[in-house]
């Protein structure tokens, strides 16, 4: 079970719910999942397109616990108050924390992030923040008060998968008992399977299913995936060795004689 | 008075928070909603005077990863 803040959770894949092709793809697709835990944001709202009124009759069908986020905000303090818009709006008090320092990256601000993290915290959020796999914002992300940390893979929507592995082992290795979720450029079901066998305890996609050519296939794909990695990961992998070893008993290998030459 | 309202220019006769979502159709809707760049609960809208300037932001949910 994936415990998150006390909830517990069966499925270990938390889904993004942007850039579907249709609302009813994004339905199927979080059905297809398994999720339990979708994403949502908060946008400027237009008296006349009424836009977010609709979106929120889809996502109470869906009956997933919502995590909202502060996507595109650039400083603690835009992320603080769309966090408290966002507590109010969908009556959690679950925040995915993003405070963003570079648009070509979206590579998370990390000082921004900390501060946000603290004053949320103070408030009584429970804050998942989007950070880096660096020690040093994650140790200071939990004396904050963060009780899950939420690592990127790779860039936001690249596709590129874990493309700082040793780090992430690190960080796995160093936070045992924090719940550990890879958020961010996981492209591939492969890319969702190695981060579950590292020992990660979820992972949060969106781009990955709702660009592929069939979303609601690639969802069942990643349902697929991430129960098989954790599964693994809890039977224990194997260590890599350099050279052969036969699988075969050797002992008994008809005309087996000693080689005496060398 | 002229507020900028989501980014935007916009002219209002309302006194407060409250009777500019009201008259924008909200009164029922899920909005949230911040001023100058801070919180304003729904319970203190009603309270929150609008002066010339004023940054409101009106928001909803949307679609987000």
């Amino acid at each position: 079970m994936l415990t998150l803040y006390g909830t517990s959770f069966t499925s270990r894949l938390l889904l993004g719910t942007a850039q579907y092709p249709s609302p009813e793809s994004l339905k199927l697709a979080v059905e297809a999942s398994g999720a339990e835990i979708v994403t949502v944001s908060l946008r400027r709202e237009s008296a006349r397109a009424r836009t977010g009124q609709g979106f929120w009759g889809l996502i109470e069908e869906l009956g997933c616990r919502v995590l909202p986020n502060t996507a595109g905000c650039r400083t603690a303090k835009e992320a603080i108050a769309t966090a408290n818009m966002a507590r109010e709006l969908f009556g959690t008090n679950w925040i995915k924390l993003e405070v963003i320092a570079n648009d070509d990256t979206l590579q998370p601000d990390l000082f921004g992030l900390v501060e946000a993290a603290a004053a949320l915290s103070a408030e009584g959020f429970q804050v998942l923040p989007y950070t880096t796999e660096d020690l040093s914002a994650a140790e200071r992300l939990v004396a904050a008060g963060c009780g899950v940390l939420m690592p990127w893979a790779a860039p936001i929507g690249s596709a590129r998968g874990l493309i700082n592995r040793e780090a992430l082992k690190t960080l796995r290795a160093y936070f045992p008992d924090i719940p550990l979720v890879i958020d961010a450029g996981i492209g591939t079901p492969s890319h969702a399977a190695e981060a579950m066998e590292m020992g990660y305890d979820a992972v949060l996609l969106n781009t990955a299913i709702a660009k592929a050519g069939d979303p609601v296939k690639m969802a069942a794909a990643f349902a697929k995936v991430v129960e098989a990695g954790r599964l693994a990961f809890e039977a224990g992998l194997i260590e890599p060795r350099d050279m052969a070893s036969p699988s075969t008993p050797v002992a008994g290998t008809p005309f087996f004689k000693i080689d005496h030459a060398s | 008075m002229k507020i900028l309202l989501n980014g935007e220019a916009f002219a209002t006769d309302a006194k407060t928070l409250d009777e500019l979502c009201a008259g924008l159709g909200f009164a029922e809707a899920k909005i949230a909603t911040a001023v100058n760049g801070s919180f304003v609960a729904a319970s203190s809208r009603g309270a929150t005077s609008l002066a010339d300037a004023d940054e409101i932001e009106i928001v909803a949910p949307r679609q987000g990863g």
